[in-house]
Parts: structure tokens; sequence; C-alpha cells
């Protein structure tokens, strides 16, 4: 019994982390193209969502815990429902209008270009410290013990390095807001 | 398989894992553990939390409407839904023709889920906390809304005109208390200084004086009414039942759901009600401290673990018959009214309490001498 739990452990160890990443990996990709490819606008929807659902699981691997979560509020909770409230208000939308055109290539392609290619700049400059490994090696944690995380260090360098930006965003989501006031009660009168 | 990994998560195996590495050993242990974990809970807590739940649910309504409710399986009724339950499980599971199949088949999945995944976080005594998470509070904010995609999921996937006008409900009320629901949230968390629950219950230690309810007095106590109150319209209880209406929309978003996929629901809503009113007892009532001066939880062992957990179930449960109360008091709100009560009422207060909050924490703690 305890060699078999050795075993048991020893190899979820050794090959867990591996098919979990996988795994995720393997459902954000294929929850994204299936995305892409739904013929209902619904089924897209609720597969963005699997596919934002597993990105914030990608961020928990790489120990981002608070990124993950706010991951999860802000694209399942928040963008998520719009988006819904978007496709019930739209109701089935015709046929020809998920034709693929031309047109719609190539205005698809002038903005997934740009976006891949700062995606893949960002991604070959960045060296991925693993923070879990790097803590594990430097003090196992004890069993029980508390993780404090990564909110405080993203708090105080949104509050002192960061501050400009941060701010910057609160008043361009600020106009936004007020933008879109003004267009839901009909414009200028 | 299963008694193998209950076996790993309680005895624990650090001394006979030839891992490869500290990151290897730990992960395979932590997994297993997790795993083990959860299966014990979903077994052994929360099914018989929830069962439990709904028997209290129908006596208690019973009892507030002069009858007597469900008594004859079990003592006083106590196996009813289990009997129920099973009776569910014999019934064959329709799907309406025009339905979308794999949604309508997805939806209580994901309800379940986040329902259940909330338990993670959830501190039962001293030493017994299934994770001890530092974005724990946000975790459950954030696997609390998934919820409300699966009921939209639900909704939409019935091709029912009832069930599409609870959906659109649905999706109006949780834009409506979401923010209230989570800035009422964050006041106990920006008095305590984390966001990890167990470390938040174990700050209130000591008399009832102490619990969170009177911290930076009165922003706790009039969040700790906000929570519940939004955290009433996030399960869908009367009076913000709006989604459900038996008497305007059948069954609202459940509609079409026969047989074992609505008592998936079911159940899934009773988990939900114990865990966010347990989430709510360890931010403001103590947790598992007994609020008793001397009877301190954390120095008794086992036993202290065990009065803790009887402590959380306890004070959950008396927050669950609240909404139950409330449900057979109070009249259903009207859509416009939800909204009104949530964006006008309910926004504006929670963010004058964490405002009041932050001038306690930054101001008047620092002057009182930081014991507050």
């Amino acid at each position: 019994m305890a060699e078999l739990l050795g075993k048991l452990t020893a190899a979820m160890g050794t090959y867990g982390p591996a098919v979990l990443f996988y795994g995720v990996a393997g459902l954000v990709l294929a929850s994204a193209a299936y995305a892409v490819v739904a013929k209902k606008i619904d089924h897209s929807a609720f597969s963005l969502m699997a596919c934002f659902t597993g990105v914030a699981a990608l961020y928990a691997m790489l120990g981002s815990d608070f990124l993950a979560v706010t991951q999860v509020i802000v694209y399942v909770g928040g963008i998520m429902i719009l988006i819904v409230f978007g496709v019930l208000l739209t109701d089935r939308l015709p046929v020809e209008y998920r034709q693929i055109s031309r047109e719609t290539v190539v205005q698809g392609l002038a903005v997934a270009v740009p976006v891949m290619a700062a995606l893949v700049w960002a991604a070959a400059g960045t060296s991925w410290p693993v923070v879990a490994e790097a803590a594990a090696a430097a003090a196992p944690p004890a069993a029980g013990g508390t993780d404090p995380g990564t909110t405080a260090a993203i708090g105080k360098l949104l509050l002192t390095d960061y501050l400009f930006p941060f701010e910057f965003a609160s008043v361009l989501l600020l106009v936004a807001l007020v933008g879109a006031a003004r267009m839901a009660r009909g414009g200028a009168k | 398989m299963i008694p193998l990994l209950l076996a790993a998560g309680i005895g624990g195996v650090e001394g006979d894992a030839p891992g490869p590495g500290v990151l290897e050993t730990i992960w395979g242990i932590s997994v297993v553990r997790g795993l083990a974990w959860s299966l014990v809970a979903a077994l052994l807590v929360i099914t018989p939390m929830a069962l439990f739940a709904i028997w209290l649910e129908r006596r208690l309504s019973g009892k507030m409407q002069a009858r007597i409710g469900p008594n004859r399986v079990g003592p006083e009724g106590l196996l009813q839904t289990l009997a129920d339950g099973v009776k569910l499980l014999g019934k064959e599971s329709l799907v309406p023709t025009q339905a979308d199949r794999p949604l309508f088949h997805a939806a209580p999945a994901v309800v379940f889920m986040s329902a259940f995944a909330m338990y993670a976080v959830l501190p039962w005594g001293p030493d017994w906390a299934p994770t001890s998470l530092a974005v724990g509070l946000l975790f459950v904010l954030a696997i609390g809304s998934l919820e409300a995609i699966g009921v939209i999921m639900a909704g939409w996937a019935s091709n029912n005109k009832w069930a599409l006008l609870g959906t659109m409900r649905v999706a109006a009320q949780v834009v409506a208390y979401e923010i209230p629901l989570g800035i009422s949230a964050l006041v106990p968390v920006l008095t305590a200084g984390t966001m990890n629950v167990q470390e938040i219950t174990a700050m209130q230690g000591g008399g009832a004086w102490n619990w969170g309810l009177w911290w930076a007095f009165p922003a706790n106590l009039v969040a700790f009414v906000l929570f519940f109150w939004a955290a009433l319209a996030n399960l869908k209880r009367a009076p913000f039942d709006l989604p459900e209406a038996e008497s305007e929309l059948v069954a609202g978003f459940h509609t079409e759901y026969s047989g074992m996929s609505f008592s998936i629901f079911f159940l899934a809503e009773y988990a939900a009600m114990f865990v966010l009113s347990g989430v709510a007892s360890c931010l403001w009532l103590g947790g598992w401290n007994t609020g008793i001066p001397g009877v301190d939880v954390a120095g008794m062992g086992v036993w202290g673990n065990l009065l803790g957990a009887a402590m959380v179930a306890g004070k959950a449960m008396l927050l669950v018959a609240v909404m139950m109360w409330l449900r057979w008091t109070l009249p259903r709100l009207r859509v416009d009214q939800v909204m009104r009560l949530c964006w006008k009422f309910f926004l504006p207060i929670s963010l004058a309490c964490l405002v009041w909050a932050a001038a306690w924490v930054s101001v008047v703690k620092p002057m009182l001498g930081g014991n507050g």
C-alpha cells in the first residue's frame, strides 16, 4: 500500500505538471479555434468562455494567482455577460453574416497580424520565471503554510512605478462610460 | 483507487516519496491531496449539507405556513430529500427537440462545478482549510460568477420563451448585484489587510466583540448586510427570484429541465447558499471562532477543529435559515426595482463603506494606537 502510494505520488510529481499544462493548453487552443469556426454565435460565445477560463488556469500554473482570478472575474464574469447580452439581443444571426468574403479576410488579417506579431515579440522577449519553482528551491513550503501570493506586490507596483498608466487607463474607461451613457440617451438633443 | 487517494490525502506520504526533485515531490503530494480532499468534501460534506438545507427549507416553509412539511421518511423527515433524489434518478431526462443539445447538457455541469468549487476556500477550523489561497475571497467571487454563465447557458439552450425571459433577467441581475457584492466583500479585506479567508478568520479570535462585524465600525456592519442581500440576488432567492419567478415564468431558466439534470440545479443552489453563508460567517461572524473569550479553538487540537467546523456550519446554517425566512416574508421585486436597488442604493452605500474603511485603516486606526 505505502509502496503503491509512493509510486503514485512520484508519477504525479513527474508527469502531473506536464500532463496538466498540455491538457489545459490543448483546451485553450481547441476552444479558441471552435469560437472562430462555430456555426452558431452562442456556441462561439461559450467556447470563448472556456478559452478564457483555460488561460486563467495557465496563469495560475505560472504562479500568478492574482492575475488568474482577475482574468476569471473580468472576462468570465464581466466581458462574457456583456457578450451574452449582445447574443441575446441580436437573436440568431442570418447565415450571410457568417460567410467569409475576401473583404472580411483582409480586414481580419489587418487586425490579427499586428496583434500576433506583438504577442510573439512579447513572448520571445520574456524570460519565463516559474515562481513556484523558485520559491520551492529557496524554501520548500511547509504543509498548511500560507503562500503570500502576488497581490501585495502588484498593488505596490500599480501605485508607484506604474501609477501613470494605471490612472490613465481609468480615465480612458471613464471616457468610454460617459460616451456610452450619452449614446444610450440618444445623442445630442 | 478512491480509498487510496483518501489515505494519501489524510495520512500524507512525504516520507516515502522518491521524487526526482523538490518541486515534483511537492506537486505530486499536493495534487494527490487536493484530489483526495475534493472527493472527501464532495461526498461527506457538501452533498449532506445541501440535502440538509433542502430539508430545512421544506420544514421551515411548513412551519411558517402553519402546516407540517415532510416528516415521514426517516426521523423528522430527514431522509425525504434523499428519497426524492433517488426518485429523480429514475426519471427520464427529457431534452426538447429544438434545444441546443451540447449546451443543454453542459449547463447543469457548469452550475454544479461553480457552486462546489467555492468550497475550496471555506475554512472549517484553525488547521482544517481545504486550501489556503492568498486570493481566496477573489476566488469565491470569480467562481461564483461562472454560475451565472451556466444559468444563461441553460436558459438559452432550452429554446423556450419562459427560459429565455429568465435568462435575460439573470444577465441583467448579474451586472447589477456583482459590483456591490464585490465591493462589500472588499471592506473586510481592506480592514484585515489580506484576501486569505483563513487569515481573516484567524484575526477574529477571543470574544464576539472581536468579530469582523465590528471592525471599522460601522463600515463592516453595513458591508455584511449588503453582502448578504447581494448574495441573495446572486443565489436568485426571494425577493430576487425573478429569473425563476414561478408565478410568471413557470420555472424560468430551468423550465425544460427534468429528472437528474433538474435536481443538479437544485442541489447546486443549496450548496451555493451554504457556501456563501459560510464565507460571510468567516468574514464577519468569526468563522470557526466561538466568540466566547477563553474558549480558543486554535489551541485545542482535533477537538478544537471539530468544534470550529461545527461553529462554521452552525453560523452558515443560521444565515441560510434567515434566507428562508426572508423568502416567506418579502414579496418578489420587479425587474426595475432590482436594478434600482442594486445600482442606486447598494452600490453607493458599499462605496461609502469602502471609503470609510480606507479612512479607518489609514487615519483613525493609527491615531487609536493600531488596535481596531
